[in-house]
């Protein structure tokens, strides 16, 4: 079956400098109840890998270092 | 591939509200019994109030309300259609549940001499609690886990029950969501707490996941439910809401109401004599709405500046604390200008309306050995509170039946079918994506059984339905979160056809909006003053039938069971 890839802006942004993920941090990953977050192997920071977020937050209110910021996603904004 | 295997004695599913307190409730009664809680996301933040609550809706406390009150307004809120022994032993047990929850450290709003502030929002009652402070229940809830040793598997999702050869549970099968492997897990007893089937129609946004629900609801209790055999009730009864449009969220009238707020036309009027939401009320709203007064706001710009800063701490602090970010990117001030609201996308949910598994004051379901509470327990009207005494119910009655049965043998014939249906996406690598098919199912439900609701329209629905259960057959899975989603496709055509299959049945209108049938407008006690219930037949085939009312314990009088019928504020004649 033919497949094309669509990019689409994801709500969620990390800020790579806080983020303490290469010490070992998964707790916005844990948090997420959708399961969305993830930590990049090479960057060994957080990321959103998929766009279906409820913008719900706990991610940003979990993070130990306040490195999350969640935006009402563009569709909803 | 070796499966997975594990045994315990009481497997509940869903660690968001109900869930939690069931599992506790399950080893409080008999501390010797293994239980097991199973979340698909991870039971710190799961579920409906992952973000904590605002409030109780219908706290039964002494001296506000008593119990034959509170089941006298939900049987009128709830068109007549209640089974009342089940509201009774929700109101019996509200305020004990109420104490606990303050034990536990739960914080209530109380007044100047430590008793519980109640508000009052409903039509005849008053039975609002707030909890300005509730964002921290998750963790009351996490600490009650922990304490009493239940056992917490994160980040499975149950994809069908497992039945003995006499129809009786005997465990889950599941799927580990960041593994791709499949599970079995053996029980004596099973409680379903895996809240509304939220994900069904889709938001006008388009935004798939821009729910009302928390999007990971996708109604998986109602299919392992409806697959398992059991009778689900008044799955015709949608929930549907009135919230702050785009957003999707509540806005909300319960919060805003007790300081002055309210619904209002374009005109700034009131239209609505109660914002307490009931059929009869999203019917008044939806009338507005397409009416020339539309579009429906929630209005405050008229209250003091004090108040409106703790709307606000409250309001953007818990349940959907995004709404104030929602707000300033509109630039919308509370003080300056109105809510715009909209009315949300249909789902099935007992917690707000009545469409859910069927149960008995027992929380048990038809199935031996299978309970149900919370959002996806067809109890009217039961909200959080009322997920948490039939958590309790549940626990204590699933602990009972594993004490007295033994574990059922497990039959490889259902293992093997279901280890082939659920792994089949990912040994599929070249199929259709779930997102793609959920977003046309989902669509497909806004236009065919949105109401008001019209019988050619359901009918084309199944149709388009039919074609879309072929192409479950073709979907593919790259990973194994995208399994977990093709799995909830599954779950969602299940109950859209569930919610065309009842609507179709009862041929009557009732619950204002949540069952207005276009060519049956009138409500016909007559023919339908009955629960509409609806099971997998011997056949494998959906099938309605009617369930008589049992006899009410509390009777109401003519001029109570017209009230939520009379919801649309009546214009005074002006004085001469
Ligand atoms: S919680 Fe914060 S610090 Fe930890 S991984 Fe996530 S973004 Fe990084
Ligand atoms: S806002 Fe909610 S859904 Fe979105 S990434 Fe954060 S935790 Fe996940």
């Amino acid at each position: 079956m033919p497949m094309t890839m669509n990019r689409v802006s994801v709500p969620v942004t990390v800020n790579e400098e806080a983020c303490i993920a290469d010490k070992g941090c998964t707790v916005c990953v844990e948090s997420c109840p959708l399961d969305l977050l993830a930590i990049d192997l090479v960057k060994k920071k957080a990321f959103m890998q998929y766009d279906e977020c409820w913008y719900c937050l706990p991610c940003e209110k979990d993070c130990p270092t306040q490195a999350i910021r969640v935006d009402i996603p563009y569709l909803l904004r | 591939m070796s499966d997975m295997i594990a045994e315990v004695d009481v497997l509940v599913i869903g660690g968001g509200t109900a869930g939690p307190m069931a599992a506790v409730k399950a080893k409080e009664k008999n501390p010797n019994l293994k239980v097991m809680l199973l979340e698909k996301a991870n039971v710190k933040r799961s579920g409906a109030i992952s973000m904590g609550m605002d409030g109780l809706n219908n706290a039964v406390i002494p001296g506000h309300a008593t119990p034959e009150q509170y089941v006298k307004e939900i049987t009128v809120a709830n068109d007549g259609i209640v089974n009342q022994k089940t509201v009774m032993a929700y109101a019996q047990e509200s305020f004990n549940m109420i104490n606990q929850l303050d034990r536990w450290g739960v914080k209530f709003e109380k007044d100047e001499t430590g008793d519980y502030a109640v508000k009052k929002v409903h039509h005849i009652g008053t039975y609002v609690l707030p909890m300005p402070e509730g964002h921290h229940m998750k963790k009351v809830l996490y600490r009650q886990l922990k304490k009493a040793r239940v056992e917490i598997t994160n980040r499975y999702m149950a994809t069908r029950l497992l039945l003995d050869e006499n129809g009786a549970i005997a465990g889950a099968m599941v799927l580990d969501t960041r593994e791709g492997a499949f599970g079995v897990i053996r029980a004596k007893s099973v409680i379903l707490c895996t809240g509304a089937a939220g994900r069904l129609g889709l938001p006008s946004s388009g935004y798939l996941f821009g729910t009302y629900e928390n999007p990971t609801n996708a109604g998986d209790g109602y299919a392992l439910a409806y697959h398992a055999g059991a009778e689900l009730s008044g799955i015709e009864c949608y929930q549907i809401n009135p919230l702050i449009k785009d957003y999707n969220g509540p806005s909300c009238a319960y919060v805003t109401g007790p300081f002055g707020g309210y619904t209002a036309n374009s005109k700034g009027e009131r239209f609505i004599e109660c914002d307490y939401w009931s059929g009869q009320m999203m019917m008044e709203f939806y009338k507005e709405l397409e009416g020339g007064n539309g579009p429906v706001f929630l209005k405050m710009d008229h209250l003091a500046e004090e108040t409106i800063g703790t709307i606000e701490h409250i309001l953007h602090s818990n349940e959907r604390p995004s709404r104030g970010r929602f707000h300033e990117g509109r630039k919308l001030d509370y003080r300056q200008g109105m809510v715009e609201m909209h009315i949300s996308e249909i789902g099935l949910c007992s917690g707000h309306s009545a469409s859910g598994v069927w149960v008995d004051e027992h929380a048990a379901t038809t199935v031996p050995g299978l309970y149900a509470a919370g959002d996806l327990a067809c109890v009217p009207h039961n909200y959080m509170l009322g997920a948490f005494v039939y958590g309790q119910f549940a626990g204590q009655s699933a602990a009972e039946y594993a004490m007295s049965h033994e574990l059922p043998a497990v039959d490889a014939a259902q293992v093997e079918a279901e280890r082939k249906r659920v792994l089949a996406p990912l040994a599929n690598p070249d199929g259709l994506p779930p997102a793609q098919v959920e977003y046309k199912l989902r669509r497909f439900v806004n236009d065919y059984l949105q109401p008001p609701k019209v019988t050619k329209k359901m009918e084309i629905g199944l149709d388009r339905f039919a074609e879309i259960r072929a192409d479950l057959d073709s979907m593919s899975a790259t990973n194994p979160h995208e399994l977990m989603r093709a799995m909830e496709v599954h779950f969602i055509l299940d109950c859209a056809e569930m919610a065309a299959h009842a609507s179709l049945y009862r041929t009557e209108s009732r619950w204002g909006l949540y069952h207005y049938r276009v060519e049956h407008p009138e409500k016909d006690d007559a023919d339908w003053f009955c629960h509409a219930q609806l099971k997998k037949n011997e056949a494998g085939e959906m099938t309605c039938f009617k369930r008589p009312i049992e006899p009410y314990i509390v009777e109401l009088d003519d001029e109570e069971k017209d009230a939520y019928n009379r919801l649309r504020v009546v214009k005074q004649a002006e004085a001469a």
